[in-house]
């Protein structure tokens, strides 16, 4: 039997009993910034494709929200922020070893760039859309001509940021619940299949659906594939991981992550999806909105659970 | 140079003048503290072991936390020493969650706050708050590459170990055993 306390009292606020430094803005922002990434990474993917015309529901339409996405996400980062009149700090360097320096440089380069793209398509939702000056309608003119290079930075810094909101926790070995390289691509691939089900929200044609439905379908099973391997590895690995495997294992985030993760957020709109590919008819904002909720729920419960799995010395 | 400190828990009584030592030097804010004592208890009654121990910041050889900073606010000091740049720390957080043994803070000022090994004594000459008062002298501190220093001496003598080494941290705070 071996006891472990503090005795002299350590009661750090948001430190002690465990920590609880990140609250509701970062899973918040994690969230957004992986379904802005996934809109964008189907934008950019159909427009070098050549497809843009085909899928003007993916190139054209959804990504009108990133910009808002993006923005709010921001925001909920500096309410995040303690010292927050020092955030600019964070522009007067760049730290390769620091996920996060990274990931606010890429913000701040995808953040505009997915303005301009969704300028350059505001006539699909307003047709008598004028930029009234000219200069304005000549700068128009000229990206247009290089719509597809944009898309190939596009593509490239929408990967980043799906995947880093990933790194950011999994750099942490302290946290040995985040402390797993599988994070990466698993955040990535939930921030895909977020963007392909908002996609399915702004498609007006039956067949770009159709194709959507069955790109979140196959996004949804990597997801799980990769969910069956994070608990694989922690199970195989030292006892601080396995602990952390145990939160979601029996431990206090068992009900909320296998229910709304796994069940709410992905079996059933996977089912769901399945079910439209076969004409049963289902308004199609149930599964969209099960997926986004389901995404949401896993970055809160990851945060959160993270913060919860320590090392014991 | 590197700088160490060596903690001797056969010696410590955990009275936790450290504590409060270093909370007024360095006008640590009410309710938060820098350095602290841990007791851990082994075995089943009556057959106990006690073991004591005053831990702080370990002033990493390989430190997460100035490795995750994004703005270069943690650094390395001469000596090894970890700090924070109060004007340069935007108060994300990365740092606090990077480190494994949970000895930094949110000051309520905003920025991040933790041990400094009392870097603004040790500049004169002095001796870190903590080991200076501790009346049953358990901490030695001083300079690991000088060979007569109190640290290196004491550390060739006696068996020492580190917290977690296997976290990869390489801690710079040894305690004797």
């Amino acid at each position: 039997m071996r006891e472990e306390i503090i005795t002299s009292g350590r009661l750090n606020p948001h430190i002690d009993p465990h920590l609880e430094i990140w609250h509701w803005q970062i899973p918040l922002y994690l969230f957004l910034g992986g379904l802005a990434a996934g809109i964008l990474f189907f934008a950019a993917l159909y427009t070098i494709m050549g497809k843009e015309e085909k899928y003007p529901g993916a190139v054209r339409r959804a990504p009108i929200l990133v910009p808002f996405l993006l923005v709010i996400g921001l925001f909920a980062l500096f309410l995040d922020l303690k010292h927050k009149l020092f955030f600019w700090q964070l522009y007067t360097t760049i730290k390769f070893m620091s996920p996060m320096s990274w990931g606010a440089w890429t913000l701040m380069a995808i953040t505009p760039l997915s303005m301009i793209w969704a300028a350059l398509h505001i006539r699909d939702f307003f047709p008598k859309w004028d930029w009234k000056y000219d200069i304005l309608k000549d700068i128009e003119t000229e990206i247009l001509k290089y719509k597809v290079h944009l898309a190939w930075v596009m593509i490239v810094l929408s990967v980043i940021l799906g995947i880093y909101t990933g790194i950011l926790l999994s750099a942490f070995n302290a946290r040995p619940l985040w402390n797993t390289s599988i994070l990466g691509p698993l955040f990535l691939t939930s921030g895909l299949s977020a963007g392909a089900a908002t996609i399915l929200l702004f498609s007006k044609s039956a067949k770009e659906r159709r194709l959507f439905a069955k790109i979140d379908i196959l996004l949804i099973v990597i997801e799980l594939f990769l969910i069956t391997h994070l608990f694989m590895g922690f199970l195989a690995s030292t006892s601080v991981q396995i602990d952390a495997a145990n939160l979601f294992l029996g431990g206090p985030y068992t009900a909320p992550f296998w229910i709304f993760v796994v069940v709410l957020g992905m079996l059933i709109p996977a089912g769901l999806e399945i079910m439209e590919l076969r004409h049963v008819k289902i308004p199609h904002v149930i599964p969209v909105v099960l997926v986004l909720f389901g995404s949401l729920m896993f970055r809160f419960i990851i945060v959160y659970a993270g913060q919860m799995s320590r090392w014991l010395y | 140079m590197r700088y160490a400190m060596a903690i001797d828990t056969k010696k410590c009584v955990g009275c936790s003048d450290c504590v409060v030592a270093c909370q007024t030097e360095n006008n640590v804010p009410i309710g938060y503290c820098r350095d602290w004592i841990v007791e851990v208890t082994d075995g089943t009654y009556p057959q106990l072991e006690i073991e004591l121990r005053s831990e702080r910041c370990n002033h990493c050889d390989n430190s997460p936390c100035v490795r995750c900073c994004p703005t270069g606010a943690s650094h390395y000091e001469k000596g090894g020493i970890v700090t924070v740049t109060h004007n340069k720390c935007i108060g994300c957080g990365a740092c606090i969650s990077s480190c494994p043994y949970d000895a930094r803070y949110s000051h309520p000022e905003g920025y991040v706050d933790k041990c400094t090994f009392c870097i603004h004594r040790i500049g004169k000459g002095l001796k870190p708050a903590c080991v200076a008062v501790c009346p049953t002298k358990c901490m030695y501190f001083g300079d690991l590459e000088d060979p007569n220093s109190e640290v290196s001496l004491v550390l060739k003598k006696r068996k020492h170990k580190t917290l977690i080494p296997e976290a990869g941290t390489k801690p710079q705070v040894y305690y004797l055993i």
